[in-house]
């Protein structure tokens, strides 16, 4: 007894990760292999997602909301170039502009437009750190969201887009969703790689260097600025690529989905699953999409208040593993 | 040629320099020269300016006048990303460690590339890791190079900084009271670590309460007193002076 309690406690965060998946795993497929498939795709886009954000607020140490308007705006311009009039039966009011780019045309556009939206807000929010530096990113979150309400012959404001085109090469068009359940996991795995690259590099290391202590690492010679706006707008491009795949999956966009708490639901992505752990963030993505949708299945709970539930649940979680376990289920770092 | 120490110019100077905390005058334009060769010692009653002085010669604290020079070069703006560019780097006098990073990666962060572009593409080359290992058997961490830098004692942090510091490979190294808090042994192995490095032709700089230190330690010493200078020259002389012994006995 006493050895298999040491066992568990210096193996916690493999028990952890078996648990968390095998469990996931378990309850999708109890539910149908349909069901299987689409919760596994949006796990996938918010790990996308989560792993960007971990960039910035696990492994620089600044705590970024701005990240739901990231993920808006890489979605929005998927959707305002991917619009196309020929839908049929036609499901808006009026298709204003209508682009009809494919969608992986948009994609590029659409990551390298959030990347310099980015880098003009970086250039302002490098000067704080902290909590000015939270504050200063939930007002460029409200700033989006204003924009992506009100910016009508661009985005529709409230009636938004529904002709969002999916993803397609040449004859292969992703229409099934298990083809878009492997488009996502592609695009999981090669964000996967690419942050493993970039954690694991010489500029990695000064990340973590800067979240310890900025103004020691100046002295030995790196510029922080350049560091933290550099992987600021990593982090940004990358929720913009889970942006354009939410987008093209539900194939509707309105800015509901893009408010400032969204912003505050996937931060709690990042510190469930672990700060400065990718890996965690696939983890804390499982736990975060699971939590809504294993909601339905609560016998006794009143229909229609599954996500209050999930937020209830989620805060309660947060509470619970900040008492006891600060640096999230699999992280390297205590906020 | 034949260098003597009076024709060998300065490893660093100031030209009144100045720093002040709203009425309070940290540093009042303060003039120094310090020796390019041996140990420079900087002492003075709590307040008189020392750590203050070493915040501004390493771009820690902007200056609000004067100029510092160092390597040739007269600087107004200090920033603190190119002192190592103009040879020169510290410790604290608080230890700042990288305390959520292990001890391998505090040494291994000062080896590698400076611009961000070259870091991103670079992964941890052979002569950085011996060069980090050196350093890490040279201050007695090497068995603890896994170690989070935070779950170190505080004499092992000390030794840590120091040697971060050495792995800095510059001419000019200011240390913020070295020895502070150090157990004897501890303080033995930090003495010899400087000594070395003085043996090696760095110049060091640093900053001491304990005068017995002082005395073994310092060819030359800069006392200071209210962000101004009392007294500067050979060791014994200076600390025999009146108004010295008054500045530290005195009330």
């Amino acid at each position: 007894m006493n050895q298999s309690a040491r066992f568990l406690r210096e193996n916690i965060e493999m028990v952890l990760t078996i648990v968390i998946i095998g469990g996931a795993i378990a309850f999708m497929l109890s539910q149908g292999v349909r069901f299987t498939i689409v919760t596994g795709t949006i796990i996938g886009i918010y790990a996308i997602l989560g792993i960007g954000l971990n960039l910035v607020i696990g492994y620089t140490g600044l705590l970024s909301v701005a990240h739901i308007g990231f993920f808006g705006i890489g979605a929005y311009t998927v959707a305002v170039l991917t619009t196309d009039p020929n839908i049929e039966p036609p499901k808006s009011i009026d298709v204003i502009p209508a682009i009809g780019m494919p969608w992986f045309a948009a994609l590029p556009i659409a990551i390298v437009l959030t990347g310099i939206v980015a880098l003009l807000a970086g250039f302002v929010f490098n000067r704080f750190r902290d909590d000015v530096f939270a504050l200063t990113t939930f007002g460029f979150a409200l700033i989006a969201l204003g924009v992506f309400r009100n910016w009508l012959p661009v985005t529709r404001g409230p009636f938004g887009i529904r002709e969002i085109a999916k993803p397609s090469i040449g004859i292969w068009d992703f229409n099934e969703p298990w083809e878009y359940l492997v488009i996502v996991m592609f695009f999981l795995v090669v964000v996967l790689i690419i942050c493993w690259l970039i954690v694991h590099s010489s500029f990695g290391r000064v990340l973590t260097a800067i979240r310890e202590d900025e103004q020691a690492i100046e002295v030995f010679g790196y510029k922080a600025t350049y560091y933290k706006l550099v992987g600021w707008v990593i982090s940004a491009m990358i929720a913009a690529l889970a942006g354009a795949l939410m987008a093209g999956l539900i194939e509707f966009i309105e800015p509901t989905s893009y408010v400032p708490l969204e912003s505050i639901l996937i931060v709690s992505i990042v510190i469930i699953g672990g700060l400065a752990s990718l890996w965690g963030s696939v983890l804390g993505a499982t736990v975060f999409v699971l939590l809504e949708e294993g909601m339905r299945f609560v016998p006794g709970l009143p229909v229609g208040i599954e996500g209050q539930a999930r937020w209830a649940i989620l805060g309660l979680l947060l509470i619970v593993l900040m008492l006891f376990r600060p640096q999230g289920l699999v992280g390297r770092y205590k906020l | 040629m034949i260098t003597s120490e009076a024709t060998t110019p300065p490893a660093l100077e100031t030209d009144s320099i100045s720093k002040h905390f709203g009425a309070v005058r940290a540093v009042d334009e303060l003039s120094i020269a310090i020796p390019s060769t041996g140990m420079t010692s900087i002492v003075g009653p709590n307040g008189s300016g020392k750590s203050t002085l070493v915040n501004l010669l390493s771009g820690t604290l902007p200056l609000d006048g004067g100029m510092v020079i160092i390597d040739g070069n007269g600087l107004r703006v200090v920033k603190a990303f190119e002192t190592p560019d103009h040879g020169l780097t510290r410790t604290f006098q608080e230890v700042r460690l990288f305390d959520q990073i292990t001890v391998w990666d505090n040494i291994m962060v000062v080896l590698t590339s400076r611009p961000w572009l070259p870091a991103l593409f670079e992964r941890a080359k052979p002569d950085y890791k011996k060069k980090a290992q050196e350093i890490l058997e040279k201050v007695g961490m090497w068995e603890k190079r896994g170690a989070l830098a935070q779950n170190l004692s505080y004499g092992q942090r000390k030794l840590l900084e120091i040697g971060r510091a050495m792995a800095m490979e510059v001419k000019v190294y200011l240390f913020d009271e070295p020895f502070a808090g150090l157990f004897p042994q501890m303080l033995e192995r930090v003495k010899d670590l400087m000594k070395e490095m003085r043996d090696q032709g760095h110049t060091i700089v640093f900053i001491e309460h304990n005068m017995d230190i002082v005395r073994e330690l310092s060819d030359h010493i800069f006392v200071l007193d209210s962000g101004a200078l009392l007294a500067e020259g050979e060791v014994e002389d200076v600390l025999n002076r009146p108004e010295v012994i008054e500045a530290y006995l005195g009330d």
